[in-house]
């Protein structure tokens, strides 16, 4: 079948089969930023953006998204040359919140989310919002304080 | 004695002696001290050395340098084996087996092959070169040989167009099987006349006994003798899972010239190389082996990859296409190797002053179905059963047993953790017999410089054991933090908290269980625009070696980070450097590329000279001297070459020097236990360690943290548990791993820094340390907390019920 897609901003249109995932078709048409942890809704790795929404592809078919707009973790830097970091990323970054990376995109476009809705979180809110996301290198400290980092940082630019 | 107790925020604070001896001079001869008397060495070298250098490199090495991987791996642009193709690539399925022993009377494909896409299916019958996945003994075939001992052991593999065709192919696959009677119990496997599992060749004592390791020192009868007080217990945990995030997976790629090149993710190339060349039977020079972004390892990348790069190797050669082969989650989970399931029967004893006289120790590991790595992993455990403490009387018996479950291999610790959860729970107990404080019987048994370990070998300099005792109790504050745990205790009814302390140590690299493994070389080329290209053998699976190295070379070669690219592991770069494993990268690869360094910066001096370009100005200077190597027709390529410290070390008594070097830490937990639920949360944690100098004290304390996590893990909540050969767990909906609501609110990681001059800047390596030391302070305050011994993994929350029950 035929869908329309707006991936990180660009207008595609796709076949897919039936039965086909997001996660599946989004790797199939080279967003491979968007990772397969797990495929049952466990891990987070291959969370994107529906529209506003958080969602692990993994669960989400193909099809359902049609006529939505998906970010994956590589529509988050800017899309120019020089292609700025989103402040998540930056923060994760610098802050060692990544080792092996395969859980960062995920884990990034889950806080991108969190910040978006909530743009002063506390701790608690923090680890609600990553909940989901499963990551075996860090322990998650670093990740919470990027992320952190990333709040402060986002709300001073607002500001300005 | 060097040591440097160092802070989070600030910089480095001497205790000892001077400052940290980094020693580089152009064209000199002491860039590390790898070889002569350290001592000599660095009182002689840091003459020379004047202040600005020590502070641009003091900059360097112990900084927070962040790593070059990252910026890929946040923009979802690091390349990881599945995100990797190539023209005309096809999709690989292993067909495995459904049952736990049998012989196969009959398989039928012929389905299969009908199967849209189908392109090729490969059984042990096609195999070109020997049907083996050669890890230590050459035991476990590639593809079943008749006769299966496991489920899920690979059958036959077929490749198809794409992957969805690849799965639904395989399930057509008929295989009939005659079942063998099974064994899945180690002690039962022992016992004369049960079902042999083990191939004949590569066991001890029929029918099952893999490996059998002991330790004799002193006399371990006058040694209870001795003692006032004797505690006895039996200890058993259970398998624990990786669960990497990202999956094993391999490509295999036809190259011309009959060469095959893999692609993986992996922690040995050189095992995956050696693998490959003899199942397809070819020379080890046709087969190169590139390790690609891996997605978390923790030892379970060591011997699986060798499986599934000869599968897709097999295949590729088979169809003369590249071919990918990728393990789903659940596939991983029941397939890969995991922490051995271990028994072990634990005595010791003490002096009413709480000196430990003597310690006897029974292990038996449940090694699954193949070797692969169980006669490493249970030497570890032998080695280390004794754990951090002076004990003059020691009798040491380890097993590793085949079964028909899934075969075990290496995790980090590898072996060591299944014993120190018994000698911990031990010491605890002794104290508490005594009435000795816990964290002061440690403080009286800690193994110091010129002790001797069980191994009856005697300690270096660089054992700050100790230090990280005290600094743990004083950063917890340990005496005040027991009276308000106990105040707390007194006045809860539904909660209960409790303080655990727990001291390990850990063989750096190999030690004398393969001592020709503990190498490594290093490839370094002066680019003619003055940067510098570095190839080691050893890799980055997300502890930062690639980071670390990088800063140990903009040391050893004074040139800043920028400057320095560590190309992609590619076996055809460098020489065998042995696995990257045992915490040994950061020392083996280190101490390689300062070898080359000293190298190269003997020729760029001399070249310098000749362009008038003085010693304090090569640095800066640097791409004008690369350009006369180029103009002169010079050699600007090095290879630097390391070799482990030797050990000697005795197989028949078990004693000798077993490791070059020890790292040691000391973990403490306070943790609320609610009785009602029997849930377990970890309030504080403190985590102090000595693994030499650090070099990046941001990555360290991540592989600190992250260690800490797992070690929650394997204290409290995974679990896989095994029936008729059958795993409980199938994927990560079952297989529960921390989450971010899982981890301590608060940990304090710090180091003391007992240098070791025969490392790279006196670095020891770190790892696999904080896993090993964790669980064991968790499960020690749960045990404090509810008063009772505990015997068992995980403490689950119906197992703390069941331990509140009986307290
Ligand atoms: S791959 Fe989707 S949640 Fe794990
Ligand atoms: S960084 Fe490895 S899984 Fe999170």
């Amino acid at each position: 079948m035929k869908i329309e897609l707006i991936v990180n901003g660009k207008q595609q249109e796709l076949d897919s089969a039936p039965g086909e995932t997001l996660l599946h078709l989004l790797r199939r048409i080279g967003y491979k930023g968007v990772k397969k942890g797990c495929e049952s809704g466990d891990c987070g790795a291959c969370a994107v953006l529906l529209d506003d929404r958080v969602v692990n592809s993994c669960l989400v078919l193909a099809a359902k998204a049609d006529g939505h707009r998906v970010t994956t973790v590589e529509g988050l830097a800017g899309q120019d040359k020089t292609g700025e970091l989103h402040p998540v990323q930056e923060a994760f970054l610098e802050h060692g919140a990544v080792q092996c990376g395969y859980c960062s995109p995920g884990m990034i476009i889950a806080a991108v989310d969190l910040l978006a809705h909530n743009p002063n979180p506390s701790d608690q809110e923090i680890k609600e919002g990553i909940s989901g996301n499963l990551c075996r290198c860090t322990g998650y400290v670093k990740q919470i304080e990027a992320i952190r980092i990333a709040a402060e940082k986002m709300r001073k630019s607002a500001d300005v | 004695m060097l040591y440097s107790l160092s802070s989070n925020r600030a910089g480095n604070v001497s205790l000892g002696v001077g400052i940290p001896p980094y020693i580089a001079s152009w064209g000199g001869e002491s860039l590390a001290y790898s070889e002569g008397d350290p001592y000599t060495q660095h009182g002689r070298s840091s003459v020379g050395v004047n202040r600005q250098q020590n502070r641009e490199r003091e900059a360097i090495i112990g900084a927070s340098i962040v790593r070059p991987d990252a910026a890929d791996k946040v923009r979802g642009e690091a390349k990881f084996v599945d995100d990797l193709s190539f023209a005309g690539m096809l999709y690989a399925k292993v067909i495995r087996s459904t049952v736990p022993h049998a012989r196969i009377t009959n398989l039928d494909f012929s389905r299969v092959c009908k199967h849209a896409g189908v392109v090729c299916i490969v059984t042990a019958d096609d195999v070109p070169g020997e049907n083996i996945v050669h890890v230590i003994y050459d035991d476990q075939p590639a593809l079943a040989d008749g006769i299966v001992r496991y489920i899920g052991e690979p059958i036959a593999l077929l490749a198809a167009e794409d992957r969805r065709s690849a799965e639904r192919a395989a399930r057509l696959a008929i295989i009939d099987y005659k079942e063998i009677e099974a064994v899945f119990d180690p002690v039962a496997a022992l016992k004369p006349g049960a079902p042999v599992v083990a191939v004949p060749k590569v066991v001890e004592q029929r029918p099952n006994l893999f490996n059998a390791m002991h330790i004799r020192k002193g006399d371990i009868e006058q040694g209870f003798a001795e003692a006032d007080i004797i505690v006895e217990e039996t200890y058993h945990t259970g398998y624990q899972e990786h669960a990497y995030l990202e999956t094993q997976g391999a490509i295999a790629v036809p190259e011309e010239n009959g060469a095959m090149v893999i692609y993986g993710t992996m922690q040995c190339p050189f095992y995956v190389q050696a693998a490959v060349a003899k199942v397809l039977d070819l020379p080890l020079s046709k087969v190169r082996v590139v390790q690609t972004t891996t997605g978390g390892a923790f030892g379970g990348k060591e011997d699986i990859p060798s499986v599934t790069s000869s599968l897709a190797a097999l295949l590729a050669w088979k169809s003369r296409r590249p071919v990918k082969l990728i393990l789903s989650r659940e596939e991983d989970i029941l397939t890969s190797s995991k922490r051995h399931p271990s028994i072990v029967h634990y005595k010791s004893g003490a002096r009413s002053d709480g000196t430990l006289t003597a310690v006897e120790v029974d292990l038996v590991y449940n090694a699954g179905a193949y070797q692969t790595l169980s006669s490493a992993v249970l030497w570890r455990g032998v080695i280390h059963a004794t754990g951090p403490y002076r004990i003059p009387h020691v009798k040491i018996d380890g097993r590793s047993v085949a079964t028909n479950t899934v075969p075990c291999g290496a995790f980090r610790g590898f072996g060591s953790p299944q014993v120190i959860f018994a000698h911990e729970s031990q010491l605890d107990r002794l104290a508490d017999g005594l009435g000795i404080d816990r964290l002061e019987i440690r403080r009286i048994n800690a193994l110091k410089t010129g002790d001797r370990t069980a191994t009856n070998q005697r300690l270096g300099k660089s054992t700050g054991v100790m230090e990280t005792i005290k600094e743990a109790g004083k950063r917890i504050r340990w005496k005040d933090r027991l009276k308000s745990v106990n105040t707390f205790n007194e006045k809860s009814v539904y909660h209960r908290r409790g303080l655990g302390i727990s001291t390990v140590m850990y063989g750096v690299g190999l030690g004398g269980k393969a001592p020709f493994l503990d190498k490594a070389g290093a490839y370094m080329k002066l680019e003619a625009d003055g940067s510098l290209t570095i190839a080691v053998g050893n890799v980055e699976m997300g502890q930062g070696f690639t980071t670390v190295v990088t800063q140990i070379a903009s040391e050893a070669m004074q040139i800043p980070m920028n400057r320095i690219h560590i190309a992609p592991i590619d076996s055809s770069r460098v020489p065998d450097s042995g696995p990257t494993v045992a915490s040994r990268g950061t020392t083996m690869s280190g101490l390689a590329v300062i070898n080359a360094a000293k190298k190269l910066r003997k020729r760029i001096a001399k070249v310098a000279g000749s362009l008038d370009i003085t010693e304090e100005e090569i640095s800066a200077r640097l791409n004008e001297i690369a350009q006369a190597f180029w103009m002169r027709n010079l050699d600007p390529a090095v290879e630097g070459w390391a070799a482990g410290a030797p050990v000697s070390w005795n197989p028949e008594t078990g004693l000798g020097d077993a490791y070059f070097v020890y790292s040691y830490a000391t973990h403490i937990a306070e943790v609320d236990v609610d009785v009602t639920t029997g849930e377990v949360s970890v309030e504080d944690f403190v985590a102090i360690h000595d693994s030499g100098k650090i070099i990046n004290r941001q990555l360290a304390t991540g592989q600190i943290e992250g260690g800490i996590a797992q070690g929650l893990g394997f204290a409290l909540m995974e679990e896989i548990k095994e029936r008729n050969g059958e795993l409980s767990v199938k994927g990560l909906t079952t297989y529960r791993i921390p989450t971010v609501r899982d981890v301590p609110s608060h940990a304090h990681v710090d180091f003391v820094e007992a240098l070791y001059l025969k490392g790279p800047y006196g670095a020891k390596g770190l790892g696999e340390v904080p896993l090993m030391a964790a669980h064991a302070a968790i499960s020690r305050a749960v045990a404090h907390a509810i008063n009772t011994t505990i015997t068992s993994y995980p403490l689950s929350p119906e197992q703390v019920k069941r331990n509140v029950a009986l307290s």
